[in-house]
């Protein structure tokens, strides 16, 4: 048989969006995914699609990828429920504030526009705000969508326009073999391609070592929450400075917030929320919007996560072997950004390079810290890295 | 600290679970969610209404009331938390909440005897006001002596049928049917002779009398078409299609219905044990080793465990607890157990040979039209959930759910899942074991954030 042009390890969004804009290019795509597609992060996390909050380095990507969310509805024949709502970003303290209004700069030389709202003019639009707020961010642009829909819907739509995609589907092993790669599947079957691209989320380390490429993933599982439909009243999407809560409501009354960690097993694939967590989230919510308190909170969830030290993605041509390209280790931010990562990885594998800067991504700052960091680039601050852990 | 042993449940197998404990020395602590103890089918009124156990539970009353006795005469040897809901158990902690309140607590012993609950098969205007469960028909008669209306249609398949039809009548209400979806000749008639001597097949076949000598229609081999709704969109009357196949309509102010029962699972889930298929119930039961539970300190007892009724729950409870025994290191209690699992063993007979003759009829869900709403927390239809299985070619029930938001809401599936897995099996193609269970995730009853936010340190 002949090898597929590329293998895209992993269902996640990233992983099915690069089928869909591989099969734009008219380029041959198997998909290997070990389930099925989106049930793990990329289906089970909060749904925010927002751009505001992020680290500068992804802001063109975020940018990239909000496009794409808009013509959603002609790619995937589903708007998956993507409403622009707007994200408020909320501080609780003068110094949280001045933390906004200096991102709202950073952010503006990105082309992303940020309204700063001050205490009185932010309890007129939203009177049911709780009294720790003194301030917000507001980023019009940005909105929520349901995280269950999209990564099945990109799959389905991959499919139709000719990606082999096979579910239930593991790669136990891959290796590069003259000009191209062969996988091992765990059905006993082989797969061969030209390129590959390792989306493989919490378990994109797992794929990179096989290249000889070790690099520091961690596992995390966002630990969320949904209460019973109360009549809507938050129409933006809800975040704060520290990320320690979120909070959105879909038209439909339900109200969905997140807060810390559960806990995941990498091994057993199963990933559950921490009632702890889950009661803390329940007292960051009440205090942020007070009016939750009478509403019923009826499920608990969770998803394996992949995580790096730096909080940034490994997205980018591998160091070590040509015609592999990555992209995972979201860290708990990749659902907006799926998109577009679709897109370069499918740039990386069939052009090797991508319209998109990606620079900050690169495998290699983990190999070798000292020498492979581009010229010009400051090291990431740790407290962006703490922020784009959450939210 | 860690509790020694804790009960959860207060229904025939919670409460002999803490007599057995007591007796033993042992003070377990006893979590229920009703405000007196008994559960569902020895369930109490408040304290202020004062009705006749004879009354209340008929052939039951001697041994309701005895254990009602027993339990109360407790006192202080045990710890008693009615009002109490366990919203999760996570590794060897309940999250509850207590009179509103929410707390956590550790233990070291667990018996979970949750009991079970209607298991219901939708049909179009089930939703409508008036319309009930069996069970919850019987809640309103033993818990607050009243009726779910003044003339009453009754319909399903089960013992529990027949039981709250008699019920009904001995209150004074009028009941304009009972309705069998079981043909005539299946149900008690059909058990065989082994169990034809049983307790339950005697009771069964007295209702059955009682209620023709009362005059009350009972018709069987119907399938149920519609609940009709009158000017104030309640119910005003009932479709069924008799056994002929023609159309028949009875005006009525409220319908009671229900398929026998579905044990509550979600809190052994959730407590780390393993689900198996039963194939003769058609759900899914905890899984326990050969001492009720795992090695982790926890046993399964009464419905909870596998439906089998009030007499076998007391017993599973008294057996749960001389295992903790047991495996306490008190072995005078090990022939105590062996005598027990000797009864369980002739009981368990007569009781398989009563859930082959009243099998869930899985066609009905199965044969629903399109625009019945089978999850009704979250308004799905069972349209949606075909094409779901159609166009995203799944057959798992958690998929199924990303979906379709099947199973999403406050019930978390209690309700909807077991017509709903009948529905998805017959759309893929497939057995309904093969669907699997929608995942237990907490909370397993809602709780609201203000309690959680307000909650006390444990």
């Amino acid at each position: 048989m002949r090898p597929f042009d590329v293998a895209v390890i992993g269902g996640g969004i990233a992983g099915c969006s690069a089928a869909l804009h591989l099969r734009q290019r008219g380029a041959s795509v198997v998909l290997l995914e070990r389930g099925q597609c989106g049930t793990q992060a990329s289906g089970v996390n909060y749904g925010g699609v927002r751009q505001q909050g992020r680290h500068e380095a992804e802001l063109p990507l975020s940018q990239r990828s909000r496009a794409i969310w808009a013509r959603l509805p002609e790619l995937v024949d589903s708007d998956c429920e993507f409403v622009v709502t707007g994200h408020i970003k909320l501080a609780r303290s003068d110094r949280d504030m001045a933390e906004l209004e200096a991102y709202a700069h950073k952010a503006a030389a990105h082309g992303v526009t940020l309204e700063l709202i001050g205490n009185k003019k932010l309890r007129d639009r939203y009177p049911w705000l709780g009294m720790s707020v003194v301030g917000g961010s507001f980023c019009a642009d940005d909105g929520q969508a349901n995280p269950r829909l999209v990564t099945p819907a990109l799959a389905r739509a991959a499919r139709a326009m000719g990606a082999n995609i096979r579910q239930s589907s593991a790669v136990v092993n891959a290796v590069h073999r003259g000009n191209g790669f062969e996988l091992l599947l765990d059905s006993g079957g082989t797969v061969r391609s030209r390129a590959l691209i390792n989306s493989a989320g919490a378990w994109g380390a797992t794929i990179a070592a096989m290249f000889g490429e070790d690099v520091p993933e961690e596992v995390m599982a966002p630990n969320m929450c949904v209460t019973g439909p109360v009549p809507y009243f938050i129409e933006p999407n809800l975040g704060v400075v520290g990320g320690d809560i979120y909070i959105r409501q879909i038209p439909r009354g339900n109200v969905i917030f997140g807060s810390g960690l559960g806990e995941a097993d990498r091994a057993a694939i199963r990933a559950f929320p921490s009632p702890d967590v889950t009661t803390d989230a329940a007292r960051l919510a009440v205090a942020l919007v007070p009016r939750l308190a009478h509403a019923q909170l009826i499920r608990t969830w969770s998803g394996i996560e992949g995580r790096m030290p730096d909080g940034l993605p490994v997205l980018g041509l591998s160091s070590t072997t040509p015609g592999l390209v990555h992209g995972f280790g979201f860290s708990g931010h990749g659902f907006q950004l799926g998109l577009a990562v679709g897109a370069v990885l499918a740039e990386l594998a069939l052009d090797g390079e991508p319209k998109t800067p990606i620079g900050e991504f690169a495998i290699a700052r983990f190999l070798d810290r000292q020498s492979t960091r581009p010229n010009g680039t400051k090291p990431i601050p740790s407290k962006a890295i703490e922020e784009a852990k959450h939210a | 600290m860690r509790r020694e042993a804790v009960i959860i449940g207060a229904g025939p197998a919670g409460m002999r679970a803490a007599l057995t404990l007591a007796d033993a020395g042992l003070r377990p602590l006893v979590i229920d969610e009703a405000c007196r103890s008994g559960g569902q089918i020895y369930r109490r009124p408040p304290s202020s209404l004062r009705r006749k156990a004879e009354v209340l539970y008929g052939f039951e009353a001697k041994r309701a009331k005895a254990l009602h006795e027993a339990f109360d005469a407790l006192g202080d040897r045990i710890e008693y938390w009615p009002e109490t809901v366990v919203w999760n158990v996570h590794g060897d902690r309940l999250h509850l909440l207590v009179g509103g309140q929410s707390t956590s607590i550790s233990w070291l012993n667990l018996i979970l005897a949750p009991g079970a609950m209607d298991r219901v098969i939708p049909f179009e205007g089930w939703t409508l006001p008036g319309v009930y469960t069996l069970g919850a028909a019987q809640i309103a008669l033993k818990s607050q002596a009243c009726a779910i209306g003044e003339r009453v249609v009754l319909f399903g398949s089960g013992p529990l049928l027949y039981l709250v039809a008699w019920q009904y009548v001995a209150a004074g209400v009028d009941i304009a049917a009972v309705l069998d979806t079981a043909r005539a000749g299946a149900g008690f008639k059909a058990l065989p002779g082994l169990a034809r001597g049983g307790y339950t097949f005697l009771k069964g076949v007295y209702y059955v009398a009682a209620l023709r000598a009362r005059g009350v229609r009972i018709i069987s081999g119907i399938r149920p078409l519609a609940a009709l709704s009158g000017p104030d969109a309640a119910v005003a009357g009932f479709v069924y299609r008799d056994h002929r196949g023609h159309e028949r309509r009875i005006a009525c102010d409220a319908i009671g219905f229900g398929y026998g029962l579905r044990s509550e699972i979600q809190l052994a889930e959730l407590a780390g044990l393993s689900l198996a298929y039963d194939e003769v119930q058609r759900q899914w039961i905890p899984v326990g080793d050969k001492f009720g539970g795992d090695s982790g300190g926890i046993y399964l007892a009464g419905d909870g465990m596998r439906v089998r009724g009030a007499e076998i729950a007391e017993l599973t409870g008294k057996q749960a607890a001389l295992r903790l025994l047991a495996n306490l290191g008190r072995n005078e209690y090990r022939s105590q157990l062996a005598t027990i699992e000797a009864s369980l063993h002739r009981a368990e007979a007569f009781r398989r040979a009563l859930e082959c003759a009243f099998p869930f009829p899985a066609h009905l869900a199965q044969e629903l039209p399109d625009n019945v709403v089978v999850c009704r927390c979250e308004g799905v239809t069972i349209g949606a959930l075909r094409d779901a299985v159609r166009a995203c070619d799944v057959s798992d029930i958690n998929r199924v759910k990303a979906f379709t938001r099947l199973g999403m809401g406050r019930c978390q599936g209690r309700v909807c899942s077991a017509a709903a897995a009948e529905i998805i099996a017959a759309a893929a193609g497939v057995r309904p074991q093969a669907v699997g269970h929608l995942r237990g995730q907490p909370p397993v009853k809602p709780v609201a954030l203000g309690a959680l936010a307000e909650g006390t340190a444990p």
